[in-house]
């Protein structure tokens, strides 16, 4: 017999913490398959950020750093500077990334360093309790936004992958999902490419990809999967805003 | 034999990174140390190495985490606002056993104060500035020749002993010139990096990290962070003694000041008191036993510090309950450093 579906060797033979419903698993397996095809695995060094992402290390079967809360970009920079020869990359969710470490993205973005950073957005601080994220839609409730989130008040939730395309170091930003199989294999296909940009020494690569997160929405896992396709979709728009090939 | 240089200490801190082998640096512009980057922005691509000028203290701090986590020799710097900044990288440098250089070229706060010598940064400094409990290595120069030794001393203290390590000087020691031979690295048996991470490769995967949630894994790292500490107490302290042989009173002063209680004390030598000087070369760690054997004899001790007490406090405990200790002290300001002559007054006050 032939077998046509196996674990990518990237990625370690083990159980996961995550709830039952989220999407950092899914994200996890996409980000290993590609780190396979492209076999980067043993120069490969991850560097591990604060949030439900932090166990990078027990699920990748790679060199890890960890990060200080939203450090993880200003780490990686200096990761790839002292080893050029190394593929690097981070993995943040939009707490880290969008909030306490937006200096941090932006910056390591201008420079154009050359690594690959994965941004998960859940909408949430999902480690801490459900708190409100700057990626937390208008009118969402969360732990600190108790009557929703107020634009007037709070601001709008920040677009990352838009905004870091107006960035002159950015090579490729692509923002996927993973709640259905035709936007999984194209987050397959935009994450491959955003390797593809770092193997080949072209830049900065960023991919945002939305994600559930059942336990702090108060949604059973499909209904949390199914809000990906539809409010978040709708604000948070998938495709690709900068693709420097197409230039 | 070396040449002798006529340089500046900054200029002397960046020389000795080179040559001990650094070849990384991150930093983000500050008075009064400014000259360390821009020698080092010169320099290191000559040599295949990387400048890069933060966006923050914070990310230069990040950048040396990420650094130093491969294996590579290291290096910031900063001036005492931006050294608060970097107290959340040290913390975790410190809790994830990472080397690497922290240069502090203090100035006078707290908050924007002003860019005058200042030792006001002791307590941030040597008690664990950032979260947690930790100790980094601090060495404090008072000459231009111990910007460059002490360097070098500290790249090799921060690799045996795997955590960061400060050079904590001021804008005196950092702003003066003086003659320097810049004498070449040492010869130090240093362990191997075998933790660094560089891409597993066909070996084992290496993680670099500060988070232990095991049960009981968390209170071992820290005992076994402990022992390092006492190690270093044990073998790593570093003193300098002037005319204490005979001392009545004894002076304690690290850094630029005690270059000025050296003239202070000869001129109470010259009016026929017995007064000497100790001055802490290694901040962290304290050196606690040769303060105790100088006040074994000498029942007097005067601290004197840029500043309203901060090592006073690591002098009363080293000296148990034996010698008496004052305090005399110059909280920073513009042209508010002390004269050799007040001090003498000082001394001539408590002998
Ligand atoms: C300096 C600092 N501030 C706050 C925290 C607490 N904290 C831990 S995880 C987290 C939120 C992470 O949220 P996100 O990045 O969205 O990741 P998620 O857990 O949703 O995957 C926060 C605020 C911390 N560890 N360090
Ligand atoms: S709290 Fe949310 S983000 Fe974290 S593991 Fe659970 S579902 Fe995923």
């Amino acid at each position: 017999m032939q077998q046509v579906f196996k674990k990518p060797v990237s990625l370690k033979d083990v159980q996961t913490h995550f709830c039952p419903g989220c999407h950092h698993g899914t994200i996890h397996r996409l980000v290993a398959e590609a780190m396979d095809e492209f076999g980067v695995q043993k120069r490969t060094i991850g560097v591990a950020s604060v949030g439900c992402s932090v166990f990078l290390y027990g699920y990748f079967d790679v060199d890890v750093v960890e990060a200080p809360h939203g450090r993880a970009a200003a780490v990686a920079t200096g990761v790839k500077r002292a080893k050029p020869e190394s593929f690097v990359f981070t993995y943040q969710g939009d707490g880290d990334l969008a909030a306490i470490g937006t200096a941090e993205i932006i910056h390591a973005a201008n420079r154009g360093e050359d690594i690959t950073v994965i941004f998960v957005n859940n909408t949430t601080y999902g480690m801490t309790g459900g708190q409100m994220a700057p990626t937390t839609l208008v009118g969402q409730k969360t732990s600190t936004s108790p009557y929703g989130r107020n634009q007037s008040k709070d601001g709008a939730p920040i677009r990352m992958a838009e905004l870091l395309s107006q960035l002159e170091g950015v090579a490729f930003s692509a923002r996927v999902a993973v709640n259905s199989p035709k936007n999984l294999m194209d987050a397959k296909k935009q994450i491959k490419k955003a390797f593809q940009y770092q193997v080949e020494g072209k830049g900065f690569s960023f991919i945002e990809a939305l994600s559930s997160c059942p336990t702090n929405w108060g949604l059973n896992p499909l209904m949390a999967n199914s809000r990906v396709g539809t409010e978040m979709c709708d604000y948070f728009r998938l495709g690709v805003f900068k693709n420097t090939e197409n230039l | 034999m070396a040449k002798r240089l006529f340089v500046k200490g900054n200029e002397a801190v960046a020389m000795a990174a080179i040559e001990a082998g650094c070849r990384y640096y991150f930093g983000y512009p500050i008075t009064p140390q400014s000259d360390i980057p821009e020698y080092l922005s010169r320099e290191l691509p000559k040599l295949g190495g990387e400048f890069i000028q933060a966006e923050s203290e914070i990310a230069s701090i990040n950048m040396l985490l990420g650094a130093s986590a491969t294996g590579v020799r290291a290096m910031t710097s900063s001036s005492s606002p931006g050294i608060s900044l970097k107290q959340e990288g040290i913390s975790y440098m410190a809790g994830s056993e990472l080397p690497g250089v922290i240069v502090n070229i203090s100035r006078s706060g707290p908050g924007l104060g002003g860019i005058d010598a200042s030792q006001a940064d002791y307590f941030q400094s040597v008690k664990g500035g950032g979260h947690g409990g930790y100790h980094i290595v601090v060495l404090a120069p008072a000459s231009v020749q111990e910007m460059y030794d002490l360097t070098m001393l500290a790249f090799d203290l921060a690799d045996i002993y795997r955590m960061p390590a400060m050079v904590l000087g001021d804008s005196v020691v950092g702003q003066m010139k003086e003659a320097l031979v810049a004498n070449r690295r040492p010869e130090t048996k240093l362990p191997p990096k075998d933790w660094a991470v560089r891409g597993k490769g066909d070996g084992e995967q290496r993680v670099v990290k500060s988070l232990f949630l095991g049960d009981g894994e968390l209170e071992a790292h820290n005992w076994r962070l402990h022992a390092k500490y006492q190690e270093l107490k044990e073998r790593e302290t570093r003193w300098e003694e002037f005319e204490t042989a005979d001392a009545q009173l004894l002076v304690t002063a690290f850094g630029s000041t005690a270059r000025i209680v050296k003239t202070a004390v000869l001129m109470a030598r010259d009016a026929g008191l017995k007064v000497g000087l100790l001055r802490p070369v290694t901040l962290f760690p304290f050196p606690e036993k040769a303060l105790l054997q100088a006040t074994q004899q000498c029942k007097k001790v005067l601290d004197i510090e840029l500043n309203t007490g901060q090592m006073v406090e690591d002098v009363r405990l080293s000296v148990a309950r034996d010698a008496e200790v004052y305090f005399y002290g110059r909280p920073p300001g513009a042209g508010s450093l002390p004269t050799p002559e007040e001090l003498f007054e000082q001394i001539r006050k408590y002998y």
